[in-house]
């Protein structure tokens, strides 16, 4: 919902600390996803996602989840679903080019990161999406793959 | 042919050539993976003054190669007259429609519409499959353009001249079978097709004599996809493997028994093509063969159907 | 004259450190003040079209973009432009927007803009289908102009396609990317200067600048952060043809700001047309003067004429003998009509 991602990029610091927490028990529950089986657990988790995130950030669930390296605005809100944005046709009044009555998801993304403790990860380049991701946990993957940044390959790179 | 436009820039080779009434030829080539121009002309300049116009392939097996407008622009440039592919997978009506004037200006007569393979079965998988037309959008968006105006209205003038082809699929047809997909696609546009391999000319004539009692044959040009086998164990896995298409054990008898698969694979296609000339309907032949552009020009000149052909006016 | 990626004015080695043959990275690495300009493309099937265009701004034009479906209207596309262009003797940069192709049509696109002599490109995110007369159109963006230029520069320096597969012959091109100082996220924009440079970007073109006090700030900050030695920029500019054009871009481009002094000075002039080339003016020799700024791009839309007298009394290409270029296209203008031959 609109105002609630809205508020989420308000409380983008608190929501950081709260996501590193989860990315930790997460961390610790590898194990455990591993017997039950993390194709299993696909269908579930997927849709708690969707439900959760879906409400605090308008997730559009592309299985490559950004939010903590876009300030926790979720860039597919964005028209043009720039993983890198914003894009030069911001309106004066910080509203979106495409749609002018929604504030862009861009200049969100560069609030929020100002008030995160690690938020100048938004200058890292992001990979373009794999559309074979899209409607999967991502989540799961991060777990899976054991590295927070699963999602977005940032090493070295500036 | 009255679904063939009259007064327009372009007209090629190959437009001329079927509304003689003469038997036409046309090959296909792959662009290249190479920001090379001289790639292009090493493989496509063996067709040169053989085959009437040659098809480039637009992204063929969902994989990103030189853009086929590009190479189409080159090959137009060294007196090569292509039928430039266009799929709807990898770009939308504004590149569509930006890469159809292109076409026209820099002297690239024809198109074939096409679908396009799914992303999934290139190696760029991860890429978004756009189809943001299907087919038959498209065949009308190059009318559109043809009469004078952009589908969002916009004039354009001069307009451009392109000679609009679709593909079909020679198979053999039930009592249930019906001609609306191609009929749609006549109206939509299309002036001429190219189909897939046909190897089996019995197949071919029913579906030809079919197509003939509907009228079709009347309204637009046929083009049969033919092309040199190179061994048995090709024919076998085309029969497996390639949707649509049937190689006929009489033809991969002779391959087995051949000392030279090869060799004997252009004879048997040199005969077809003979073959196709006789065949009520037919307006053509097209041939296509990866990377096979030597073999597709022996073929042509071994068949003798050029020399068959009137003198051009 | 071929068709393979070479400076079609200056067949001479490109200087040591260059990406490409072609002539507006050599002018830049020259350290000269570079122009570019932008060509509206005609909505005609006739090459001659285009030529005419270029014509005008072939003298004082180092560069000559071929814009690709810019506004999300439909004209030529961007490489059959530049195959014209480059065929006639111009540089041109080809532009390309993320709206329209998906990665495999675009890493195809930039083979086949080297081929046909494409030496410059310049990558664009894309204005949105909404501003078009198309609007139902599909907005594809598969890639974004940051992906986009990582995606050439792997094509050019590591000679391969984003899957793996690699090329026989790389594109050899120099590498551009679009910038605006003027809008929102203020103090984000160097920081996105920042990372398009990383990702490959050479050289950038910036949105129309009416207003040199945001640009003077950016640039500050853009200095500090040592951008301008990494990358060439070139600002943009454009002649106003009245005080209602310009409320009419106020209020119906997003991207583009004009200040109210600017609208102001241009209602209170006899003849507005010609107050608003002088502006143009004015404002190209206070951007000359700002350090860091490598170039202008002109953006003169259905005002292509009046690009040369901009250029030429603005004084930033004294010194500078005006290219020949369009001399050579008159050789090469025949269009490409197929005539029935044997």
């Amino acid at each position: 919902m609109y105002a609630v991602r809205r508020w989420s990029v308000r409380n983008a610091g608190m929501l950081e600390w709260l996501y590193n927490k989860f990315f930790s028990l997460l961390m610790r529950l590898h194990p455990l996803f591993d017997r039950i089986g993390y194709s299993r657990l696909e269908a579930p988790m997927a849709a708690a996602e969707r439900v959760i995130k879906g409400f605090m950030f308008d997730c559009r669930m592309c299985g490559q989840c950004a939010l903590r390296s876009t300030g926790m605005s979720c860039p597919m809100n964005c028209p043009k679903s720039l993983r890198n944005g914003p894009c030069g046709g911001v309106r004066l009044d910080g509203g979106c080019e495409v749609i002018p009555t929604m504030r862009c998801v861009w200049v969100e993304a560069w609030d929020g990161a100002q008030r995160m403790d690690n938020g100048m990860v938004i200058t890292l380049v992001q990979d373009p999406l794999d559309q074979r991701l899209s409607e999967t946990s991502s989540w799961l993957r991060v777990t899976r793959e054991g590295n927070m940044f699963a999602d977005q390959e940032s090493e070295g790179r500036d | 042919m009255n679904d063939v436009a009259q007064t327009r820039i372009g007209g090629g080779k190959l437009e001329a050539t079927l509304r003689r009434g003469d038997f036409a030829v046309t090959a296909e080539t792959s662009p290249p993976d190479s920001a090379d121009p001289a790639r292009v002309l090493e493989r496509a300049g063996m067709l040169k003054g053989l085959a009437d116009a040659v098809n480039v392939t637009d992204g063929a097996g969902a994989r990103a190669h030189m853009s086929a407008l590009a190479c189409a622009a080159i090959l137009a440039r060294d007196g090569i007259e292509p039928v430039l592919q266009f799929t709807v997978r990898d770009r939308n009506r504004l590149a569509l429609q930006g890469d159809l004037l292109g076409a026209a200006a820099l002297g690239v007569p024809n198109i074939l519409c096409l679908y396009g393979d799914d992303p999934s079965a290139g190696d760029q998988p991860d890429a978004k499959g756009v189809y943001d037309l299907d087919t038959r959008d498209l065949l009308s968006t190059a009318r559109c353009m043809n009469q004078g105006a952009f589908p969002g209205g916009r004039a354009i003038s001069p307009a451009p001249g392109l000679f609009i082809g679709a593909a079909d699929a020679p198979r053999p047809l039930d009592e249930n079978w019906k001609p609306d997909g191609i009929l749609a696609k006549i109206d939509a546009g299309a002036n001429f097709f190219q189909t897939q391999y046909c190897f089996d000319m019995d197949v071919l004539r029913r579906y030809m004599a079919r197509l003939a009692d509907e009228g079709i044959t009347e309204r637009v040009y046929y083009l049969i996809g033919i092309g040199p086998l190179v061994s048995a164990k090709s024919a076998r896995w085309m029969n497996d493997k390639l949707f649509g298409v049937h190689v006929p054990e009489s033809l991969i008898a002779r391959l087995d028994g051949a000392e030279d698969q090869r060799a004997e694979g252009r004879a048997i296609c040199a005969e077809l093509l003979a073959e196709l000339r006789d065949i009520d309907g037919v307006s053509g032949a097209h041939l296509m063969a990866p990377a096979g552009e030597a073999s597709i020009a022996r073929v042509i000149e071994d068949s003798g159907v050029l020399v068959a052909r009137s003198p051009a006016v | 004259m071929g068709l393979g990626p070479v400076d079609p004015t200056n067949p001479d080695q490109p200087p040591p450190g260059s990406s490409s043959p072609g002539r507006l990275e050599r002018v830049l690495r020259a350290g000269k003040f570079a122009v570019t300009a932008e060509l509206n493309p005609p909505d005609s099937a006739d090459p001659r079209d285009v030529y005419e265009r270029a014509l005008v701004l072939g003298e004082v034009c180092d560069a000559i973009n071929a814009t690709d479906a810019s506004g999300a209207n439909t004209h030529m596309s961007s490489i059959g432009i530049c195959s014209l262009l480059s065929n006639a003797g111009y540089s041109p940069v080809m532009q390309i927007s993320c709206r329209d192709r998906n990665r495999i049509a675009i890493q195809g696109d930039v083979l086949g803009a080297a081929a046909i002599g494409v030496c410059s490109i310049l990558c664009l995110t894309g204005d949105g289908v909404q501003a078009g007369d198309q609007p139902g159109a599909k907005p594809v963006f598969d890639l974004d102009s940051i992906s986009l230029l990582e995606t050439i520069r792997t094509m050019r320096d590591a000679s391969r396609f984003l899957s793996g597969r690699p090329l026989t012959t790389p594109p050899k091109v120099f590498l551009g990317a679009a910038a605006n100082p003027f809008v929102p996220p203020y103090d984000y924009r160097p920081l996105r200067l920042a990372k398009k440079i990383a990702a490959g970007a050479q050289f950038v073109q910036t949105q129309y600048c009416y207003d040199i006090a945001r640009l003077e700030s950016y640039m500050e900050r853009v200095r500090d952060m040592g951008l301008d030695e990494r990358c060439f920029i070139l600002v943009g500019v454009g002649p106003l043809a009245s005080a209602r054009a310009a409320r009419w871009i106020r209020s119906n481009v997003p991207g583009v700001h004009i200040p109210d002094e600017i609208i102001a000075r241009l209602e209170g002039a006899e003849k507005q047309k010609l107050e608003g080339k002088r502006i143009c003016v004015e404002l190209i020799q206070a951007i000359r003067d700002i350090k860091g700024v490598a170039g202008v791009h002109l953006m003169a839309y259905r005002q292509e004429e009046l690009v040369s007298e901009i250029i030429t009394e603005s004084g930033v290409r004294s010194g500078r003998r005006p290219h020949d270029h369009h001399k050579r296209a008159q050789k090469n203008t025949r269009p490409i009509v197929h005539k029935e031959t044997t």
